[in-house]
């Protein structure tokens, strides 16, 4: 079976490619069920392909296709263990779901099939990252989901909101893969090789700590602009110009999360240097804290969950850095659920209101769209940490791997700990503005439920964010055995073993979370006066969450605008005044010449022949005059 | 005293044709008239030709006269052609009125 490896691949490419020739001939919405076709099939034979990982194999599969430059250890090669089959199956799973709710979706669109092509493409991109033997490989997968990304942020590029953020977005990416491409070089030169097996296998006793730091904080720098962290995240809520199917899939459950599977991957490097398992960490706590805070503020419905994302990769970046690897993945993978979730219900939203996603016109819109309401409800809750769901599982052990490595990481644990009753709160007040209370969207509106092409996938979803959490509780480790070969060799930590311990943590964090959602509802369950007064009572820092600490006008500041100003002296200045002024300086001088020149071209032939005889003369009186 | 006809009269001669030739091709506007002026020349420096190669007793000048001629020839045969044609289409052979392309 693992020789046919190469079909999770190729089933979304072959389907990119097919539709991209044939889309529009087989037309809407035939196009949308043969790309979900893809990555379904896609789906089933990682699932064939996984099936001796959850029988215990321990054996890693390696499966060159072709070589493409041998001399540093890169050819096409598949690396298939625990940790790909897992990335693997979320990315096609999640990904089948939200394609089928795309049908839905992208109902309508002129460029229906064009939408396919793109996200079959982006699955194809994802699964080439995620299953890359070597770094070569997974810089190319890496590359390509970038690409998509901007293909589908700005797919309704007509509006210039939506061309803007997917260029802001591919720029600011561009600054991180600087950094994983010198990361990249340094492992070369290092190493000679850039396969996996060659460079983490030997990781120990080929880097020291300092390399090794090098190599883990641009390696960071990579990961913290596909995974929107700090300083780099500020694409991500921008991203949200995309159709929604686009923001569940690449902005929430997959694309961002590569930047985490990095890191989790190059574990046995990291875990050389003594730094950078902390600046990981810390990266990630502020960023958590810092998204939380800012989407507390937000009214439109899909900013809100972009914010919630970064923040939630975040604490996905604090796992990692405190070396529990394990709970981040985990955490990636509940994440992916319940955040596709959640994105969807917007979706489903906004696609009932005709496309209005300001939350200050929502309200009531429970008894409307009671699936959408009920799906949406069951994504808060994981999403707010309640047990027994999804998301407090992977949260708790996140935090419990936090409290347990101490010291430094304590801290961290606070902030992760306040940042969870604050994503309790704006979840809560999101779920609140949007479904419960009086209804405050215009006239003319009808809101209705999506239809089930859309509905499906929400159950689904909800079902996963539901029992999602149950494959790694306290009680049975399934996940921590599942990945533990993939992390051969590598120190990993974990939450405490005592069950005590365990108990007064998830007490802890169970508690935030009620306190947040509890005063969310007490806040927001009431008329919008009321709750815009309660806004209001918080003064300046309010608006500072609104747009986001001004970082954005910050950035504009410090490096658009004097980009843009050296730019344009380039340009007008440089280009226009010394280049062209070069140019036209050797021209006007020959016209200049010439004028001087013409009138003795007069055209009368006498003339000619008198300066033809005085020439004769001269020339023999120098004759002459010179044999004399 | 008996004329004794020596080059120098040939020379002199030649000289008075040539000034002639050249003078008229300066003056005239005629393109017919010019180019009988420039043959003239031609000739002109045909005459000293013969006389100095007879003087030398070498039997180079008559050489090169032969190649003269032969270009006259055909230069006559191109350029009369050009007059008769910008003839007939301008219905002059004034050469001050060909200044169609001066700078």
């Amino acid at each position: 079976m693992q020789d046919l490896l190469w079909l999770v691949i190729a089933f979304p490419l072959a389907g990119a490619v097919f539709l991209h020739f044939f889309g529009r001939r087989i037309g809407e919405p035939r196009a949308g069920f043969l790309a979900t076709l893809a990555v379904a099939g896609s789906f089933l034979v990682s699932l064939a392909a996984a099936l001796p990982f959850f029988g215990g194999a321990a054996e890693a599969n390696r499966l060159t296709l072709w070589d493409w430059m041998p001399s540093i250890g890169a050819s096409f090669e598949l690396h298939w263990d625990p940790l790909a089959a897992l990335m693997a199956l979320v990315v096609t799973g999640v990904g089948s779901l939200i394609h089928l709710y795309a049908i839905g979706y992208m109902h309508g669109d002129p460029r229906f099939t064009r939408f396919f092509v793109y996200m079959n493409l982006f699955v194809a991109s994802m699964l080439t990252l995620v299953l890359a033997g070597n770094f070569a490989m997974l810089f190319v997968g890496w590359e390509l989901v970038g690409l998509c990304s901007y293909l589908l942020i700005s797919f309704w590029f007509t509006l210039p909101s939506a061309a803007a953020a997917g260029k802001k977005a591919f720029i600011v990416n561009r600054i991180g893969d600087v950094g994983f491409m010198v990361a990249l070089m340094i492992i070369f030169g290092a190493f000679h090789t850039l396969s996996f097996t060659g460079v983490l296998d030997r990781a120990a006793e080929v880097l020291d700590p300092g390399v090794a730091t090098a190599i883990a904080l641009l390696l960071l720098l990579g990961a913290a602009g596909k995974s929107a962290q700090i300083p780099l995240y500020v694409w991500l809520p921008d991203a949200m110009e995309g159709p929604t199917p686009v923001s569940a899939l690449i902005h929430a459950a997959t694309m961002v999360t590569a930047g985490v599977y990095v890191i989790a991957r190059s574990a046995a490097i990291f875990e050389i240097s003594p730094i950078a398992g902390p600046v990981v960490a810390t990266v990630g706590a502020l960023t958590a804290f810092v998204a939380a805070t800012i989407a507390l503020a937000q009214t439109d419905i899909k900013r809100v969950l972009a914010y919630s994302t970064i923040s939630q990769l975040g604490y996905m970046f604090l796992a990692v850095g405190a070396a529990g690897h394990v709970a981040g993945v985990f955490h990636l993978m509940t994440h992916a659920f319940f955040k596709a979730l959640l994105f969807l219900g917007a979706g489903s939203v906004i696609h009932g209101l005709q496309n209005h996603q300001d939350m200050r016109l929502m309200g009531g819109l429970r008894k409307h769209m009671p699936v959408t309401a009920a799906t949406m409800a069951i994504g808060t809750l994981a999403i707010a940490g309640v047990p027994p769901l999804a998301g407090f599982w992977s949260k708790d052990e996140i935090l419990g791997v936090a409290f347990e490595r101490g010291g430094w990481f304590g801290f961290l644990w606070v902030i992760g700990l306040v940042t969870a009753l604050i994503t309790a709160f704006y979840m809560t007040r999101q779920f609140v503005l949007v479904f419960l209370g009086e209804p405050r969207w215009p006239d003319g509106i009808h809101p209705h439920e999506s239809p089930r092409l859309m509905t499906i996938p929400l159950v689904a979803l909800a079902a996963l964010s539901v029992v999602g959490g149950f494959v790694n509780t306290p009680f049975r480790l399934g996940l921590e055995h599942f990945l533990e070969p993939s992390f051969h060799g590598v120190e990993l930590a974990h939450p405490s073993e005592n069950i005590g311990i365990f108990i007064l943590l998830a007490a802890l964090s169970v508690g935030a979370g009620l306190a947040g959602a509890a005063a969310a509802f007490l806040a927001y369950n009431r008329p919008a006066q009321l709750w815009e007064k309660f806004e209001n009572s918080f003064g300046k820092i309010w608006g500072w969450w609104q747009k986001g600490y001004g970082v954005d006008d910050a950035y504009g500041a410090v490096v658009v605008v004097p980009g843009r100003k050296l730019a344009e002296s380039a340009a007008f200045r440089f280009d226009l005044g010394v280049v062209d002024g070069l140019v036209n300086g050797v021209g006007k001088a020959v016209r200049g010449l010439a004028a001087r020149l013409r009138p003795i071209q007069n055209g009368l032939v006498r003339s000619y022949g008198l300066l033809f005889a005085a020439g004769v003369v001269a020339v023999v009186t120098w004759m002459l005059a010179r044999g004399a | 005293m008996s004329l004794v006809v020596t080059p120098g009269w040939y020379m002199t001669l030649a000289a008075i044709l040539f000034v002639i030739g050249a003078v008229g091709m300066l003056t005239r506007r005629n393109a017919l008239v010019m180019f009988m002026c420039i043959e003239l020349m031609l000739n002109a420096v045909n005459l000293t030709f013969i006389a100095a190669g007879s003087a030398l007793g070498s039997l180079d000048g008559q050489l090169a006269v032969f190649f003269v001629l032969v270009v006259a020839a055909a230069e006559v045969v191109v350029g009369l052609a050009i007059i008769v044609a910008i003839f007939r289409r301008r219905q002059s052979a004034s050469v001050d009125e060909l200044a169609d392309m001066k700078g």
